[in-house]
């Protein structure tokens, strides 16, 4: 069997993975544009704050190719698939695969600015590459402006701010995070940031890049030395919507993690997946959900007989020592039945977001360690009055009755 | 593979296990030093309840460990030999994925995560030796061999 997978990130490591074990004998051809031997694309932030160095980045031993008896390709882009003759064309040259998986992550969205073509100041933040220009190249000189007050955003502006004169974000959005907090922790985080000399533009957005300045759709201009853009993602589908496989936001597969080509698969940032937490299909652009379909494609491509049950969107983050720790939805629409309860104490924030008897979501502000129980609730779809405690106040093995707690406890073991 | 259970018929609520586990994984291995010293050491097993009903919950060595899964980095690995599931802290960064993945609550936040590492496998851990009431015991489990 030759198997062909196109990326190096953590879903195509984890199918990889998942094939060897299922298949000792066929041939791994693994391509990526990128260089580098696989690391953790989530580590670049902290490669800039200097938290972590590119050797302890790497998201596998050094041996990892040799030992699973993979052909790397790096640095080789894969510019074609040919479904009919069921190979693809990299730096011009063929592969015949019997099986191929694209796990080819997300490219960044840029959105118009004027004035930013060619110019050598402006930065996205995703690879190793970018991480390492925006190392290199910034100093206590520099005025940095973020474009995009997401993860991504104020990620990078965390790690520059350890260097830079002054960073600000500016966002589009009436808060900071957006998509893993609300108003009210919203507010909590843009304070801290602020302390920490991370300013904040809120509900406004760059329109022009001018020579040592940009100013925003308000009007309002800021110093700006530096423009690192990161309003966000998008799946990097490009080669999977010319050869014609089925496409919506990201690749669409079935649970496991199949195309619509019976010899395709995909997994990762690439695709598009149902949220269990509303039912809705989107692109979970996360670290685990990648692993989770890397794994699935990977033993469905070699015999194997894993399921995609769906995911959700699960982020645990810290910034300057505070941790945020949320799972699916966290702002409900108005008029769907969603329930909410916020409670706020110190520098600690709790919010849960309740539907039929479910949790759906939640946000905790510096009380990460339990937040695990809160997550298996919510994927579990665990009937909350079926729990011995109120997940507004908390959830330990003490929320569940005597036997579940057992079971969970001990599996099938008996003492 | 052996792992730590708890009993919780037995179990007194003396949180024992908590200081034994605290001083195994503190610089001077002494339960009355690891208290003042730095850096501080955490407890990897907690107990839950009240004195009703109380258990000791500690790292459950998952056969598909979910903050394996979940890591960023790479750091928390499933050893495929011992079946430990343990956590390389040069290369872990805090983020505390893993916390928010483990169903059990069995993540700690120091600088890094911290969990169970049965004592290194080097015999009976800390916490089930120093248990007063033999609520805590280091077995196989009842299904695997």
């Amino acid at each position: 069997m030759k198997y062909v997978i196109i990326g190096n990130g953590a879903a195509a490591i984890s199918a990889a993975e998942e094939i060897r074990k299922n298949d000792t004998e066929g041939t791994i051809e693994l391509f990526s544009h990128e260089k580098y031997h696989t690391y953790s694309r989530p580590l670049i932030s902290y490669y800039l704050c200097g938290e972590t160095d590119e050797k302890r980045m790497l998201y596998r031993s050094a041996d990892f190719y040799e030992k699973m008896r993979i052909t790397p390709h790096l640095g080789k882009t894969v510019t074609k698939i040919d479904r009919e003759r069921k190979r693809i064309v990299a730096d011009k040259t063929t592969y015949d695969y019997d099986k191929l998986l694209i796990a080819s992550g997300s490219v960044p969205f840029i959105p118009p600015i004027a004035g930013i073509e060619g110019r050598k100041n402006v930065y996205t933040f995703l690879n190793m590459e970018d991480a390492k220009r925006l190392k290199k190249n910034i100093s206590e000189k520099d005025h940095v402006v973020v474009v995009g007050g997401g993860l991504i955003g104020f990620k990078a502006a965390e790690g520059l701010s350890a260097v830079a004169a002054s960073v600000t974000v500016v966002e589009l959005s009436e808060r900071v995070l957006t998509t893993i907090l609300d108003n009210q922790a919203g507010e909590i985080m843009a304070r801290r940031l602020e302390s920490h000399g991370v300013r904040t533009v809120l509900r406004d957005s760059v329109s022009s890049l001018e020579r040592d300045s940009v100013t925003l759709k308000s009007g309002k201009t800021l110093p700006c030395s530096a423009l690192v853009v990161a309003v966000g993602v998008r799946p990097n589908a490009a080669l999977a919507r010319e050869c014609g496989l089925d496409v919506g936001r990201g690749i669409i597969c079935d649970s496991s993690q199949k195309t619509n080509d019976s010899d395709i698969y995909a997994a990762g940032d690439v695709c598009e997946s149902v949220d269990i937490t509303d039912g809705e299909r989107r692109v979970l652009a996360l670290l685990p959900n990648a692993v989770r379909q890397g794994k699935v494609a990977g033993s469905c491509m070699s015999g194997g007989k894993m399921e995609f049950a769906g995911g959700y969107p699960m982020n645990a983050i810290d910034f300057f020592g505070t941790y945020i720790t949320t799972a699916g939805v966290i702002n409900p629409p108005a008029g769907k039945g969603y329930k909410v309860k916020a409670l706020s104490d110190g520098d600690k924030y709790r919010k849960i977001v309740i539907k039929d008897d479910t949790l759906c979501g939640f946000i905790l502000i510096n009380d990460p360690e339990q937040s695990g129980v809160m997550t298996s609730i919510m994927a579990d779809k665990t009937k909350l009055s079926s729990l011995k405690k109120s997940v507004k106040e908390s959830a330990d093995m003490f929320s569940f009755d005597e036997k579940t707690r057992f079971i969970k406890l001990h599996g099938r073991c008996e003492i | 593979m052996k792992r730590v259970y708890a009993n919780e018929k037995l179990c007194i609520n003396c949180r024992v296990c908590e200081v034994y586990c605290r001083a195994a994984h503190s610089k001077s291995a002494d339960v009355v030093r690891a208290y003042k010293e730095e850096p501080e050491s955490c407890s990897r097993i907690h107990v839950e309840g009240d004195n009703n009903a109380s258990i000791a919950v500690s790292c459950r060595h998952c056969e598909n460990p979910a903050c394996v899964e979940a890591c960023i980095t790479g750091a928390m690995q499933k050893d495929p030999k011992t079946g430990l599931v343990i956590n390389d802290p040069a290369r872990c960064v805090g983020c505390m994925t893993c916390a928010l993945a483990c169903p059990y609550g069995c993540i700690k936040i120091g600088h890094i995560a911290q969990k169970c590492d049965l004592c290194g496998l080097s015999g009976e851990p800390e916490c089930v030796r120093h248990c007063p009431n033999n609520a805590l015991i280091y077995a196989q489990g009842g299904s695997e061999k």
